[in-house]
This record gives structure tokens, sequence and C-alpha cells, in this order.
């Protein structure tokens, strides 16, 4: 699997993401800064974690207009796999790769904590080597994570298995005291339609090795790099 | 030359925070009259803050030196060997006075400066921790001060990127009006990359790069030169508005630049600004400097030479470059989108020339100037003993034992505080193996290897205020211990020390009685201090705060998973207490919160059994003997046994507390810990502790959810968290924001 890492001058976790990419695919990703315009051939664009460009506005509202993003978007409408974690994911949905909108967390405050979360849809290389319904633990680390989209369209984001991961209690229910951020339907992240696109706030590649005293974002980067060799 | 601007009089150099002594020594170097830019530049210079003249003789006594040491106190920061050719650059910094006037900023710039100073070095920052004081939670200003401090602290750290792994947090009344926010950074950099500040070659090129200047921040460090009074918020305005995004910029630039070979020094413009990192290094060079300011990089419109070179504006740094490398330096200041300009070269003057608009701002010799430094041998007295506590405290009151643990874990200084840590990034980066609340130290891997660094911070004011030497030397002990209860090599300090006003003599001798007590605890422990920051006059209305000389402790582990935590991990594991327990209840969290008393002597610190038994537990983890691992702290044994437990979820059976008074369960004596072994374990460990003549005794095993043992009573651990864990929110929730 070739993959492609998208760097703003306020990423901060890209660092984290080539690692796991690099453990699992056993190949470095390409690094490519925002204001190239041409993307090498990759299987996977990672576009991760940070501040893109301070976020002093709303979170990728700046980053979703770099040229890079252009590239990112044609190469997605082209079907590439892209992977949006935590500002990555804020990035892509202003970049309208995904519907809806991320804002300020329900609390007014930044969260770093490890959460839970139901796997809801498996029917993608994302999600493949997991069970449809298996509760697994990420960290999550951002200040505007509340994920909204109007009843209707969460309802028909549910129908269509475009909710890839919901926030649930350390059992496995559904319960908004469990949820970090106050996002609708306790989305923690969301498919495009194609699903060749994911977006969500928590982050996978900090639950790779036993030194992060968590495995459970592994199976994620392990069924991209078979899904994709 | 200097038409428009005010005549440098007494009155003004008064005003600028200079005595009539230090005005008269002025005019004596000089020769003449400063002019107004001149005194500006004199008085940041001749600050508390800048100049160290009240501490400087006392700071000296210090043991700076080891084999390990490659940069002890006098520059950015202290620079330690950790092998392999690869350093550790460390310093905790203070930012007390502009966190209590905007809380926000305050904290956040405090943590903004201190980065600064260790990736000026050349390191890449890895860690930030930081040391909160505040003050009683009734106080009507708490609230809102720790909302605003730990949400700065946040937003700087979690965007540059940099994970904040840990700290402490106490309350007190001392700290109602003088909050202390204490940063410490720890980076990483190969031994042959350090850069240092000494300027040198004449006719090199002086570059400034980073943000704007701006009018924020002028006389920064004159404020945070004098005690606080009813009306320092009108001081908002001196308080500096940080920009991460910028830091995050800057540190990236900064190490493409040192990776490249065009640097002959750097230093950052943190205090006093252009003038203190002008003056300093050029100072160190034995050279001269003339900046011409026309074109530095401004973001308002007419500022006169004062107020550029005393402003604090964040996020800059000053750069001597090699000749003829100016244009790769610019292109990667220019990749990274941040301001780059050549404003000045360096003489063999020795003097500080500032020329705008074509005239000569300032003409003044630096060395005569920085030498004469005032340096003042104020008075001091001791701080009289306590006496001892009378024998009948150590009888336990008639509550249940479960009552008293419960308070005693849910009491503020002693209550999770999960709340704030929530709010910091300590994971980015994917290096850190624990943080807060996990461990006794923080551990942080350096970035592709297995090697880690242990980071703690530690200080017990009330200790210091009982007895300032015994207090000092218990927070280097503390550190060095916590360090040693993960399975590091404790290997040097930074000392951040925060005091009252040192003019009067009850203070100045609190601050010397702290120096002595940290200089007799460094040397027993082989564990230099390496860098440093003095904040002094933290008093208001002429009300001291605790005398709080807060210790950034770190250690070096050969592979990170050997680090031990705090948790209880498997049921049927033999716990064990290591060291010697007397029952010392003299400034107990216990005698505080339980029986409501702030006297006695703080706990006697032994250096020797202090080494011995931190040696031995040290071993015994890197040899794989030891499953959970906890120094003995504030509240005693009881309470370290219940932070095991609730961090683990395991209870625990403690037989071996049968009959236990008062001072057994809950008295501070140092130099212990707590440890939990697999039980085939034990005797090796107890074996081997003999043969080190440690004190090793079997309290019971880990089992249940419950704490049992003692009589009839079961104390649930699920209680326990819940008080531990509700303290803090409920606190914080319960205010109008």
């Amino acid at each position: 699997m070739k993959a492609a890492v998208i760097v703003f001058p306020g990423s901060n976790r890209e660092r984290d993401a080539v690692a796991a990419l690099e453990a699992a695919s056993g190949t470095k990703p390409h690094l490519v800064w925002h204001r190239d315009t041409e993307l090498p051939k990759v299987d996977l664009i990672l576009v991760p974690g940070g501040f893109s460009y301070g976020d002093y506005l709303r979170s990728g509202a700046m980053a979703a207009h770099s040229p890079i993003m252009r590239e990112v978007k044609a190469r997605a409408d082209q079907g590439v796999r892209v992977l949006g974690i935590c500002n990555g994911f804020q990035i892509i949905t202003e970049a309208g790769l995904l519907p809806g909108a991320l804002m300020r967390n329900a609390a007014l405050k930044f969260v770093c904590r490890t959460v839970h979360l139901r796997v809801e849809n498996t029917d993608s290389p994302f999600t493949a080597k997991y069970r449809k319904g298996q509760i697994v633990r990420y960290p999550v680390a951002h200040g505007d994570g509340n994920y909204w989209a109007d009843a209707e369209s969460v309802k028909r984001l549910d129908g269509e298995g475009q909710i890839a991961f919901r926030y649930v209690s350390d059992d496995g229910r559904d319960d908004p005291l469990w949820n970090p951020n106050g996002s609708a339907g306790n989305i923690a992240g969301i498919f495009n339609a194609k699903k060749n696109v994911l977006g969500l706030m928590p982050h996978p590649e900090d639950a790779v090795s036993a030194f992060h005293g968590n495995t459970d974002g592994k199976p994620m980067f392990d069924g991209l790099v078979e899904a994709l060799s | 030359m200097t038409a428009q601007q005010p005549e440098a009089t007494l009155e003004l150099a008064r005003e600028f925070g200079l005595s009539a002594e230090e005005y008269e020594n002025a005019l004596k170097i000089l020769g003449r009259k400063p002019t107004f830019t001149e005194l500006g530049i004199i008085s940041v210079m001749w600050s508390e803050h800048c100049s160290y003249k009240s501490s400087k003789v006392w700071l000296t006594t210090l043991p700076t030196d080891g084999p390990q040491v490659i940069c002890g106190p006098g520059e950015n920061a202290g620079v330690v060997d950790i092998g392999d050719g690869d350093t550790v650059i460390f310093k905790m910094e203070s930012h007390n006075h502009p966190s209590y006037i905007e809380p926000y900023q305050g904290a956040a710039t405090g943590v903004g400066g201190i980065l600064r100073d260790v990736f000026t070095m050349g390191a890449r920052p890895i860690a930030n921790m930081n040391a909160l004081r505040f003050g009683s939670p009734d106080h009507p200003k708490t609230r809102h001060l720790v909302s605003g401090v730990v949400s700065g602290i946040g937003g700087y750290g979690n965007c540059v990127g940099v994970p904040t792994v840990g700290g402490e947090t106490n309350f007190h009344p001392a700290y109602n009006g003088n909050i202390l926010v204490n940063a410490m950074t720890v980076g990483v950099a190969k031994a042959d990359k350090i850069f240092y500040s000494a300027a040198a070659g004449v006719g090199n090129p002086v570059v400034y790069v980073g943000s704007k200047t701006g009018r924020d921040g002028i006389h920064g460090a004159t404020m945070a030169s004098a005690e606080f009074t009813e009306d320092s918020e009108e001081k908002r305005p001196t308080v500096q508005v940080g920009d991460p995004f910028t830091e995050k910029l800057l540190i990236e630039a900064c190490l493409e630049l040192m990776a490249t070979d065009a640097i002959v020094a750097i230093q950052d413009m943190g205090a006093a600004g252009l003038t203190s990192s002008s003056v300093e290094m050029a100072g160190k060079g034995g050279l001269g400097i003339e900046l011409v300011l026309d074109n530095l990089p401004m973001r308002e419109e007419g500022m006169t030479p004062y107020e550029i070179m005393l402003s604090e504006s964040q996020e800059r740094m000053l750069i001597i470059l090699k000749p003829g490398r100016e244009e790769v330096a610019r292109a990667i200041f220019d990749k990274w989108e941040l301001d780059f300009a050549i404003i000045g070269t360096l003489t063999e003057t020795g003097n500080l020339v500032i020329k705008m608009h074509g005239e000569t701002w300032c003409d003044m010799p630096i060395a005569p100037v920085s030498n004469a430094a005032p340096v003042y041998e104020r008075p001091w007295e001791p701080t009289p003993p306590q006496p001892a506590l009378e024998d009948s405290v150590r009888e336990l009151p008639a509550q249940p034992l479960g009552d008293i643990l419960e308070k005693l874990v849910s009491c503020p200084d002693q209550a999770s505080k999960r709340w704030i840590w929530e709010q910091y990034d300590s994971l980015v980066n994917g290096d850190t193996r624990f943080m807060s609340g996990q461990a006794d130290a923080a551990v942080v891997r350096l970035p592709g290897q297995t090697k880690a660094v242990a980071i703690t911070t530690d200080c017990t004011p009330r200790y210091c205020l009982a007895d300032p030497v015994r207090g000092g030397a218990q927070a280097v002990a503390e550190a060095w211990r916590n360090l040693s209860a993960v399975g590091a090599l404790p290997l040097a300090i930074t000392d951040n020390m925060n005091f009252g006003n040192p003019e009067k003599p009850r203070i100045m001798g609190q601050f010397v009685g702290a120096i002595q007590g940290i200089g007799e605890a460094c040397r027993a422990l082989d564990f230099p201090v390496v860098s440093g920051n003095v904040s002094l006059y933290n008093e208001t209305n002429g009300e001291a705060i605790l005398p709080t000389p807060a210790i950034g402790g770190v250690g070096i582990m050969p592979d990170a998973m050997m680090a031990v935590g705090i948790a209880f991990k498997n049921e049927g594991d033999t716990i064990l207490l290591v060291g010697e327990t007397k029952g010392h209840l003299g400034q107990s969290l216990y005698l505080r919160e339980i029986l409501g008393r702030e006297d006695g002597p703080p706990p006697p610190v032994d250096l020797t059994v202090e080494r011995r038994n931190g040696d031995f537990v040290r071993q015994i983890i890197r040899d794989g003997l030891v499953v959970s691992s906890h120094d003995i702290q504030d509240g005693g044994l009881l309470v370290t046994v219940a932070e095991m437990a609730m961090a683990g979820g395991i209870g625990a059976n403690l037989a071996g507390l049968d009959g236990a008074d008062a001072g057994i369960l809950f008295g501070e004596d140092q130099a212990r810990y707590v440890l939990a072994v697999r039980p085939e374990n034990a005797a090796t460990v107890q074996e081997r502790a003999k043969a080190a003549g440690v004190p090793v005794t079997v309290l019971g095993k880990t089992n249940g959810t419950a704490l049992t043992g003692r009589g009839p009573e079961a104390i649930s651990i699920d209680r326990l968290r819940k008080a531990n864990e509700a303290w803090l929110p409920g606190y914080m929730a319960a205010g109008v924001e």
C-alpha cells in the first residue's frame, strides 16, 4: 500500500500517522506539503491531526481551501481512499468530502481521554478487520469534535450505513454521558456515500502498539494494507 | 539626540523600578544622564527578574556540576547527557503575575516562553509539565483562575503539538492574591547540535525572526519584580498575548535552520525582549552590537525605539548568522511564512548602539552596565523551628477509618486532577508511556528510540513554610524518589524558586533556607541543578505566598517499557512497604484535613536512607521484579495504597496494618515506597532488601474491590474513587463562569 500524509504547517500528529502506517505496511508514506499542488500516485491519503493553520477561525476552514486539498478532492472523487483524523476530519468535512460540520465541544473544553466506540459498519477497508458492533477503545484529543448534522441527515447517514463509529459507554450502551463532545447521534466517525472516505475524531494511530498500552487502532491500518496492497 | 522624548530623571527612574542609588550608579557609568531609551533598557537589565540581584549570592552556592552535566545554569536551559550522543535539555519557569492578571494569556505565554528557552538550544520539545498553586477554593477568584490557567496551558501546548504529561496542583489561602504558574519543558537534542547564546564574529549579521513586534508586555519584567497591590489588575496591558501557531512554525523553522550550519548563536526574546537578548548575546561574546530598528518587523505604526526595545511580544528569536548564510536562512523562514529581518551587526566597540530614523537613541557600554547590575546580600532571619507534636495526636479519632480515608482522597490537594489534565493533549507524538495519574513520574520515549526520559515536578509548600531548609531538601528528595519509583535514574533538576518580598528578612530567610536544603539534597543525591528561575515579590497587599521552591526533576530509562506505574495490576500480588515508618504527623495532610491543624515540624529527610532505598527500588524495577510502585507522600501509607487500588480497580487486604495508629497509617515519613510484586517474587525481593540493608515489610496482598484487613470495616474502592474524582469537577461546575 502506498500512502500520502498531508502536512499543514500546524499539523502535529503526522508523525503518529506515519508511524502507524509504516508499522502496518512496511513502507514509509510520502509527506506532502500543504503548498504542493500535486500528489504522488497513492492508494491512501491521510489528513492528520493538528491545528492546520492555527485554526483560530473555524477548525479546518482555511485548510479546506489550500492548494493541496483541491488535489485531495479530485483523488477522492476518483475513488482513492481518504482518511481524515481529528483535524483531518474537520478539514475534509469543510472541504465538502463529508456531510455535516464540526463544532466546539459541548462542554467548551478541549478533551483528551480514551473513549469507547462501537464499530457500526464494517463494509469498508477502514473497518473490515473489525466485527460489526465491536467495542473498541481509541484516545480522543480535540476541542472541536462536536459533529453536527440535522436529525434527518443523521437518520439518512444511519440508514445508508455511513456512520462508522459511535461513542458508547464502557459496556457498549448508547449513553450521551459517555460522548466526549456532544456530537449528534453520538457520532464519532462517518463515511461518504461511496465509503472511500472516512473522517473520525478519535485517534486510531495512537492505539497501535504495546507501548501505547492499546492496540485497538491497529486493525484499521491492517485492514487498509490488506485491501490496498 | 532625543528631542521628543521625556527626560531621564530620577523620578522617571523610580517609576521604572530603579532605586535612587541604582540611578546614581547609572549616571556614574555613563558619565552623563542616560537617554529615555537607555534608562528603559538599564531599568529592565537591573530588574530583579533579569538581574537576580537578591538571589544571585545564594544561587551560586547550589551544586551545578556532575559527569552528566553538559551545560548548567546561565544558558537558556540546562543540558544533560543521556548517552548515545543524546542530550536532554530542560528548564522550569514561572509566569505568576501575568497569570493572575489575565489567566488564559498569562499561562499560555508562560508555556510559550519556556518552550522557546528549550528549542533555542537546538532541542525538539518532547514534553511539557506544570506546577500550579491556587488560592483557597472558597476564594471568589479561584475558580476563574483555575479555569483560565488550565485552558491557557492547554490552548498553547495542544496547538504546538508538545504533550503536556504531568504536574501538580495545590490550593492554599496563601495564594489567594498571587497564584503560581510554573511551566516546564523537556526537549532532546544531539550532543553535537546544541546551540548557545554567546555571540561571536565582528561583522556577523544579527537577524530577527518570528512574530512582529507590538506594544504588548512593555515593562513586563518590571511588573514581575514588584509586589502586587489592589490596582495590579490595571496592569493587564503589560500581559502579552500568545500565538501558539506561530510558535509551532518557529519551532519547525528554527530546528530546520539548526540542521544547517548557518547559526553562530541564538536566543529567544523573553523577559525584556530585544533588550535582554541583544545585550546578553553580545555581552557573553564580549562584543558590541549595533541595531538599526527601521527594518524590524512591527505590528503597529509609530513605535519608538524605547517601545521596540522593551516590548515583550511573543514568538520572536534573535540569531547571529555566519556571514553569507543570510539567504539560506531567509529561505527557511519564508517556507514557514515567518518574518525574517537583518536588523544589525556585531561590532568590536563593546557598546549597544540603537539607531532609527537616522538618529542614535542609545549608545552605551554593555559590560559595565551588565556587570554593575546590583547584587544584594539582603538581611535574612532563619525560620524558627516548630515544636514537636504531642504523642496523643497519633490516636485515631472515633470515626470509621473509611470516612477519614474518603476525606483525605477527596480534599482539594489530593483529589483527582483529571478535570485539569484531560484538557491537555498528553498523547500527541505517540511517545507518552505514562502521564499524570498513571505513575509517580511521566515517562516519555525519545522519538524513534526505546529509551525514555522520566519527568516530575515536586514541592510541598507547607513543609517549606514550617522549615525551609527541610522543605527544600524534601522537595529535591521527593523528585528524586518519584523518578526512582518508575525505575528511572535521576539525572538533574531545574528549580523554580517562588517566594515573597526578599526585602523582608523573614521572607529572605525562607529563600536562604530553601536554597540550603536544596543544595544539601542535590549534593547527597548527585542530582545537580542545571537550570532555574527565581520569582520574588509574590505578595499581594503585604501577604506573602507559602515559600514554594518547585523542583522539576528529570531521569533516564534505558527502555520505556521497563517503567512501572502506580496501578495494581493483578489479584494476589504481594504488597510491600519499603522504608521505615516512624509515624511522623507534623505538617501532614492528615493533620490539616482531619484535625484542622497546620503545625509541627515537617518530616525529617535522611538523604543517605533516601538514596539507599531509592537505589534498591530502581534496581528491582529494572530487574523486572516489580508490578506496581508508588512513593509515599501526602496522606501517608494508607492514601498511597488507596491510590494504587483506585488506579487499578483492585482492592487490597492489608493484614500487615492491624492495630496501626494514625502515625503509621497517615504519617509522612520520607524515603518510603509501596510496591506490588508477584507472590513468587516476594521472597527474592525481601532477600535482596536485606542484603541492601533496606527495611521491607509485607503489608498484605491485592485482592477484591475494597481495602480490608483492619477489623470488620471494608472500604470500597468504588466509594473512594467516586469521592476522589468528584471534587474538582463538582467544584468547577458550581461556579458561574
